[in-house]
């Protein structure tokens, strides 16, 4: 099953090595991870989207929780939470296909971000069923170039952390 | 005042109340010491090879409890001490290694002897820091020794690049330091501790299944008196060897891969196993689907990660053993003992049958060697009363099988890692923590040949080591496998007759003394001779080299699926048990 684990650290140098180390030490896989500072520019807040049984999701907590920078873990994935991801993705629609593009992306929330001649760059945020939508529309109109950021996320309010 | 980085690492070190390093000098660390040259309270054992000195440390820090400190220069010396980092991190040592850096604006330009030791170091280490401002150093090194000391201990690398070495600040040691994100459980749950010692009055067929984490928490005494007041009998891992007496009727000496028959049978049917400060690794469990079916498992560890790593827990205890068995024996201390006796009456009996029936035993021969035969003379010459240190292979798992441990911390052996030429470096450790106390390292041809060079370590210091090798010619427990898997076809596991080298002349040639014995009428005699001479001596004993280890769970066995030598499946040859 795939989880979805958030992790607070020191903002430290060798903290990401440190973290991915564990992961690929162990064989686990890491599907995404985005991190960034958090209000404390000493804390910084990591989402890793990662696979596994509840044996593996065990291990990967409790070693997770065992690193000397690691703060505080939390698997979102059996609370309500939100996520969030974003892609940047560039179009290169033939000319009668421009105006279905725009479309898509409107449909999608999408904005423009780059437009050329040629191409389109468009500007998708959301959940991970949304993105995957979009890219199979937009997949006829021809996708010559695509960046994902991972996924971010965080607990609904009202809602008690599991901490594990 | 204003201090030198090399001054104030110095200062730091006798905060911590370190009189010992074990290292090697090199570019980058010349300030340092240069320092150490005049210093009255800092002793520095310069080995021949930082590999050597990493072992030292961990020999030193097992033997005594206290920390080691290693001090080495940056990029091989830094790189060098690998192995022995890993070593310690496997078996939870706690060692403090000092690496020297390339200043810190060279780092990351491939300056000369730079090695990204933090890097390198990172997933072997329980923690490491790259010091970059002088401004931190004491905060630093107060933190590596909290971290490397507490908790699940284990090995800290502190990298000091040469420019924060040589500039100068006000040094401060701080009181305390509080690491917001390391808060080991030292305690364990009373509800759980509860549930335990209610499993372990209904339990009939209980063992103890007692790890290293015994003797690093200091917790043999809680441990015997638990065995002894519900009288269930106590196997013990590689590591565990000594944290119970192995000459007490409750122990069944070492489980595992090549531990005893009636170990492997106990636990196999159990109904109860109590682990405690061990981690179900491998080479003890065996093929983990088939292990211990009917036994409920209580475990205590002060690390999560270890419990429900590899077999399923019912009572999982996350604490320090020692303070977990104070808890325990606290709730059990109502019962009376002579209830327990009765209950486990048919068990013991039962273990007692298994004990009979397949002793660690050897086939004796008048003419060849037995190795088995030397440590047994070795602990009998000794009444147990020495440091053992062991080198990995057939060296080692005759040591644990034929040498009873009475007392925590008389073994030091590479038990996670494994480390041939740990040996030899880590009975260097011990004996600088202990020079009055007998110090044997037990090793083979093999490992003794990868850190040989440090017995001009042990002759420059005056050290009384007795090394005791098993000279098979072979890459023993290499050969073992070949022969009984990879039908005879040894592959480079044959070391060559003629290239072994004379060991009794390396030994003289290092200022050491060497003793050779080829017929079983003069091992007594070498060990006898050995003990007495006050200097280091290699004692080369030609053994038989088709002797194999037995009992053996081959790969992918479950424990109780043992396979025996001949010598024990024909009892009608001449058999010699072991006392």
């Amino acid at each position: 099953m795939r989880h979805t684990i958030s992790l607070l650290v020191e903002n430290k140098f060798g903290v990401l090595s440190r973290v991915a180390g564990l992961f690929s030490g162990r064989g686990f896989n890491i599907e995404s991870l985005s991190v960034g500072e958090t209000l404390d520019p000493q804390i910084s807040l990591m989402t890793i989207v990662t696979q596994g049984d509840d044996r593996i999701i065990e291990q990967i907590t409790k070693q997770l929780n065992k690193l000397i920078d690691v703060i505080k873990v939390v698997d979102l994935t059996e609370m309500d939470h939100v996520e969030r991801e974003m892609i940047l993705i560039k179009i290169t629609p033939k000319p009668e296909d421009r105006a279905e593009t725009l479309r898509i992306a409107e449909i999608f929330r999408g904005r423009i971000v780059d437009s050329s001649p040629r191409t389109y760059t468009i500007q998708i945020t959301g959940d991970e069923k949304k993105i995957e939508a979009a890219i199979e529309l937009l997949r006829p109109m021809g996708i010559k170039e695509l960046v994902r950021t991972g996924k971010v996320a965080i607990a609904r309010e009202g809602v008690k952390k599991r901490e594990m | 005042m204003k201090l030198t980085g090399a001054e104030i690492f110095i200062e730091c070190l006798k905060k911590e109340k370190v009189d010992t390093i074990f290292g090697y000098p090199g570019g980058v660390v010349l300030n340092i010491f240069d320092l150490l040259y005049d210093d009255k309270d800092l002793r520095v054992i310069l080995t021949r090879h930082e590999q050597g000195a990493t072992h030292a440390a961990d020999g030193y820090a097992r033997a005594s409890g206290k920390p080691g400190v290693v001090l080495v220069t940056s990029g091989p010396g830094a790189t060098n001490t690998v192995t022995g980092i890993a070593n310690a991190f496997m078996d939870s040592i706690p060692v403090i290694i000092f690496s020297g850096q390339v200043p810190t604006k060279l780092i990351g330009n491939d300056a000369f002897q730079e090695a990204d030791i933090v890097g390198i170091s990172r997933p072997c280490t329980k923690y490491n820091y790259l010091v970059k401002d002088i401004r931190d150093i004491a905060s630093i090194i107060k933190e590596a020794f909290h971290i490397a000391t507490s908790g699940r201990p284990g090995p800290v690398l502190v990298d000091l690049p040469k420019d924060v070495t040589a500039g100068k600040s006000e040094f401060i040691y701080p009181e305390e330091i509080n690491i917001r994100s390391y808060n080991p459980t030292y305690a364990g749950n009373r509800w759980q501790i509860k549930q335990a010692a209610v499993a372990i009055a209904k339990a009939r067929k209980p063992v103890i299944y007692a790890g290293g984490g015994v003797i690093l928490s200091n917790a043999s005494e809680e441990l015997i008196w638990l065995a002894e007041h519900t009288q269930i009998p106590v196997a013990m891992t590689l590591m565990g060897l000594g944290g119970f007496p192995g000459d007490d009727s409750l122990s069944l000496g070492m489980l595992g891969m090549h531990g005893s028959y009636y170990a492997n049978m106990a636990i196999h049917n159990s109904d109860l196993i109590i682990a405690i400060g061990a981690r179900f690794d491998d080479r003890v469990t065996g093929r983990v689907e088939g292990f211990a079916p009917d036994a409920k498992i209580i475990h205590i560890d002060i690390d999560p990660t270890s419990i429900r790593k590899n077999v399923r827990v019912d009572i999982p205890i996350v604490g320090d053993v020692k303070l977990v068995l104070k808890d325990l024996n606290e709730i059990l201390k109502d019962e009376v003992k002579e209830q327990w006796s009765e209950i486990r009456k048919a068990w013991l009996k039962q273990i007692d049958e298994w004990k009979r029936e397949r002793p660690l035993t050897y086939a004796w021969d008048e003419d060849i060697i037995k190795p088995q035969f030397v440590i047994e003379k070795i602990y009998e010459l000794t009444k147990g009363d020495a440091i053992i240190t062991t080198e990995v292979g057939q060296n080692q798992m005759w040591t644990a099988q034929f040498y009873k441990f009475h007392k925590p911390r008389t073994l030091l052996s590479s038990g996670g890692l494994g480390t041939m030429g740990y040996g030899f470096p880590a009975a260097i450790g011990a004996q600088i923590a202990f020079p009055d106390k007998l110090v044997i390292d037990i090793a083979g041809d093999g490992s003794i040949q990868m850190n040989i060079q440090e017995l001009a370590t042990a002759v420059i210091h005056k050290l009384k080591i007795k090394v005791a090798i098993l000279n098979n010619q072979y890459l023993g427990m290499v050969r073992q496998w070949q022969e009984l898997f990879f039908r005879e076809r040894y592959s480079y596991s044959y070391l060559h007759t003629e290239q072994v080298p004379d060991f009794v002349k390396v030994a003289e040639a290092y200022g050491a003394v060497g003793l050779r014995a080829k017929k079983p009428s003069e091992v007594e005699p070498v060990i006898k001779e050995a003990l007495r001479i006050k200097n280091t001596v290699f004692m080369d004993f030609f053994v038989d080299w088709r002797e194999k280890v037995f009992p053996m769970v081959p790969a992918g066995g479950a424990i109780h699926e043992m396979i025996f030598g001949e010598e024990t499946k024909q009892p009608e040859k001449k058999l010699k048990a072991v006392k």
